[in-house]
């Protein structure tokens, strides 16, 4: 009898720990219906189409971000800079645009490669010279919230402003790229981005490389794999992602505001975390973090439609990722 | 001075499954050193542990002055005087703190009461007397982590004649240390000696022993052999003699493999920190060499140099072409193998399924223009090696955490197995797995060597060397002493070599 309950009680843990974050998106998904319930429609202000799609496009952003941590995360490092890498990217881009008049295709593509600059000083950094990942990538953070300032004068960047020699700048958004930042295409980017990262850490002998060198790197090592290399293209994915998720917070707002992007650090480093104990994982996974961004999206969404003012929300949102990170380590230590 | 006399008496002590101490006497006295030996598991340092009250749960008497005293934790045996240096001196050094604090580190911790700020200037001054006293040149102000090997053995010795030591135990005090650095050691015991503590120097090599000791005592299989007083008329034969006894419990039908061509030589191979000095060998198709050396002789150190995972000088040439192993990912390319000692830690990935574990190096096999990996396939031959090596696993999905030491050595294998490798490096391959493991990784060995591999065989058990090796160099200090046909030697000389016998 004893041990038959041991035994049930024992399944139990195991399924709040594998289903747990999933199980909360519902208990959110109902506590925030009734909680916005409108009483002249008798029908949840929450749960209508508009809002669900506003929540999912607010997610997406994070989720691609995310998922650039996610590959830092697998080898067991963790690039603190992806904020201020979508940051810049935000600004770098919106010059391209409004300073430049520079062609979209053209203007995604130098985005991208110029904010591999954060990967490589990581990569310096962390591979060669050997600084523990969490303190070289905030290093490097602080220096690219500080290049962006630089790089824009300390203002935003919008149509149609003055630039810093007093001379107006002309560029326009192209229709095409501010058509990414709405939905559909918000989400269609942010699904292939999730379904690309979660390919190619499953299913391709890098990814599952990239996981040995997490787990493991001695063992990794003698088993011939150069764990330096997946080092670097685990922070060179990570910078690329969170450019991305840069580009597509211009395209979505359609200005840069002053350090627009760094806001994005806190709930990609817990969404990515959250997603380590969906399904079990264990281990920094692609489904896991988009469910972990849907999770602080949703969270974030209900608070504002409850009125919860902007500055309390941080409590919430800092109490949710320690119960979601109390969650992934209780469960592990044992 | 009062010489107080320390007597252990049928000191027995169990662990699940092994009886590691078995009715052991043992007795000491003030101002004398007493060298204590055995081989790998005699239970020198159990016996010294119960002794220092890191085991509870012995059985038996520990009489001092012929009064019987009760030693249950660390603490009781510090306050009898009773001091203790670990061979692994990093776990007891504290790298963030001065030399200073790491010496008076007791007095810091136990000797504060109530009082909550730091007295600096006394602990200095203290400090710095206690290490005058040794005689042991070191800043008081550096860091612990900035000291050497050596100089952290002296920091802790003097933390352990701080307080009032009477007995100190040195459990393998001079594996890590070079042969100066060894009689600047010597000099601090014979300085302690005389000044009235009582000293047991736990070692392998005996003729250290000789010179620095007067009383010997040998032990095996967790029972005293003999207690004898070092002079001239003593062999260090004799010693070796005793410490093997005459029991060969599993010995091993070698299957004669035919030796093919050379197919590995190395030249003047040398470790860049010096772990390892000039080593020189040379391995033939089919041919199991063995590599035999004593704990801290540099056999790991050796099969990690082979192997590219410490940077190197020298010549490594497979059938004849000179190879670049310069990173264990070019040793992998060149077709060198390594089944590393610390099996969990090194060998594989011990939450990872028994499939992945197999395939990591040789995942290319798997994999499409696209470095997809065809999962089916890749389990399919997963399961094949399973079988083929007889791995007891529930499936190829099971963590590999979950399986027996034996079978986990049999998934390192198997991974090399899977990746055609041409030279297997075999680092202690029987550690911690039982004898029907040990039989299963013999017949899997010459299997290999059968099929034209060359094998390298590291350990130091010497029975084992016996039992499968064809060749063997012996090991010692970093460097290879001897090199001996198996069937025209024995355990004896090939302890006598790895104990710097010449």
């Amino acid at each position: 009898m004893g041990t038959a309950q041991a035994k049930k009680k024992f399944v139990l843990t195991d399924f709040v720990t594998k289903w747990g974050t999933v199980l909360t998106i519902f208990i959110l998904l109902i506590f925030f219906t009734f909680a916005n319930w409108n009483n002249d429609t008798n029908s949840s202000m929450f749960l209508t189409s508009s809002n669900i799609i506003a929540v999912l496009r607010s997610v997406s952003i994070t989720a691609i971000i995310a998922i650039g941590l996610t590959f830092s995360l697998a080898v067991n490092g963790m690039d603190l800079a992806v904020g201020a890498c979508a940051n810049f990217a935000d600004t770098f881009i919106m010059t391209m645009f409004v300073w430049y008049g520079m062609s979209m295709g053209l203007s995604i593509i130098a985005t991208i490669v110029v904010c591999l600059t954060v990967a490589l000083i990581n990569s310096i950094l962390i591979v060669k010279l050997k600084i523990p990942d969490m303190v070289a990538a905030l290093a490097v953070m602080f220096m690219f919230q500080g290049v962006s300032l630089t790089y824009s004068n300390g203002g935003a960047i919008t149509e149609r402003m003055t630039r810093p020699d007093g001379s107006p700048a002309e560029g326009l958004l192209p229709a095409a790229f501010r058509s990414l930042g709405s939905q559909p295409w918000i989400i269609i980017i942010m699904l292939v981005v999730v379904a690309f990262a979660h390919f190619f850490l499953n299913y391709t002998k890098h990814g599952r490389y990239m996981y040995s060198v997490g787990g493991n790197p001695t063992a990794a090592q003698l088993s011939g794999i150069s764990v330096a290399k997946y080092k670097v293209l685990a922070y060179f994915l990570s910078s690329a992602f969170a450019a991305l998720g840069g580009i597509c917070l211009a395209a979505r707002v359609g200005t840069a505001q002053v350090s627009a992007g760094d806001a994005y650090l806190m709930p990609a480093v817990a969404a990515a975390y959250i997603g380590f104990s969906v399904m079990g994982a264990g281990k920094a996974n692609a489904i896991g973090t988009l469910i972990g961004a849907v999770m602080v999206g949703l969270l974030e969404n209900g608070l504002i439609m409850m009125a919860v003012p902007y500055y309390a929300m941080n409590i919430v949102k800092g109490a949710v990722l320690a119960i979601a990170l109390a969650m992934t380590y209780y469960t592990k230590k044992k | 001075m009062k010489n107080s006399k320390l007597e252990m008496k049928n000191i027995s002590i169990e662990f699940p499954g092994v009886k590691a101490l078995d009715g052991v006497d043992f007795s000491l006295t003030c101002s004398s050193s007493h060298a204590l030996i055995g081989a790998n598991g005699a239970g020198k340092s159990t016996l010294m542990k119960v002794l220092a009250g890191a085991h509870a749960h012995y059985t038996g008497e520990i009489l001092i002055d012929g009064k019987p005293v009760t030693i249950r934790s660390p603490r009781d045996a510090k306050n009898l005087g009773i001091e203790i240096v670990y061979q692994e001196v990093d776990t007891a050094i504290i790298p963030y703190l001065t030399v200073a604090e790491n010496v008076m580190f007791n007095s810091i911790v136990n000797g504060m009461g109530k009082k909550q700020f730091i007295n600096w200037s006394k602990i200095k001054s203290s400090a710095k007397d206690i290490l005058k006293k040794l005689g042991v040149d070191v800043d008081i102000n550096m860091l612990a982590s900035d000291l050497t090997l050596a100089q952290k053995q002296m920091v802790l010795i003097a933390r352990c004649v701080v307080e009032k030591c009477r007995f100190l135990i040195l459990d393998e005090p001079t594996a890590p240390l070079s042969n100066s650095e060894t009689q600047e050691l010597f000099r601090v015991v014979r300085d302690l000696q005389k000044s009235g503590v009582g000293i047991v120097f736990i070692s392998h090599r005996i003729n250290e022993l000789f010179e620095i000791c007067e009383v010997i005592t040998v032990m095996k299989d967790g029972k005293l052999v003999t207690s004898l007083p070092i002079n001239e008329e003593l062999q260090q034969n004799t010693i070796v003699e005793l410490m093997l006894g005459k029991k060969f419990d599993d010995v091993y039908d070698k299957k004669v493999c035919k030796i093919g061509d050379n197919l590995l030589s190395i030249e003047h191979l040398t470790e860049k920190e010096n772990k390892i000095k000039d080593i020189c060998m040379h391995v033939a198709k089919g041919e199991i060499v063995g590599v035999a050396g004593l704990v801290g002789a540099g056999k790991t150190e050796l099969c990690k140099t082979m192997f590219g995972a410490y940077s190197h000088t020298g010549s490594i040439k497979v059938n004849g072409k000179q190879v670049n192993n310069k990173t264990s990912e070019k040793a992998v390319k060149n077709g060198f193998a390594l089944v590393p000692e610390e099996r969990r830690k090194e060998g594989v990935l011990i939450t990872d399924p028994v499939y992945s574990n197999i395939s990591i190096a040789s995942i290319n096999k798997y994999t499409n223009f696209l470095k997809v990996v065809n999962k089916k396939k890749e389990k399919q031959d997963a399961i094949a090696m399973i079988k083929e090596l007889g791995i007891k696993t529930p499936s190829e999905n099971q963590s590999v955490a979950l399986l027996s030491g034996g079978n986990q050595q049999k998934v390192v294998v198997a991974k090399w197995l899977s990746s055609d490798a041409e030279i297997y490096i075999l680092d202690e391959p029987t550690k911690g797995i039982d004898v029907g493991a040990k039989r299963d990784m013999y017949e899997l060995i010459e299997k290999l060597a059968a099929q034209g591999k060359g094998i390298v065989y590291a350990t130091c058990e010497f029975n084992e060397i016996l039992s499968i090796c064809d060749r063997v160099y012996v090991m010692y200090d970093g460097q290879i002493v001897k090199e001996l046909t198996v069937k025209d030697t024995d355990e004896k000389e090939l302890l006598y070599y790895s104990t710097g016998g010449k």
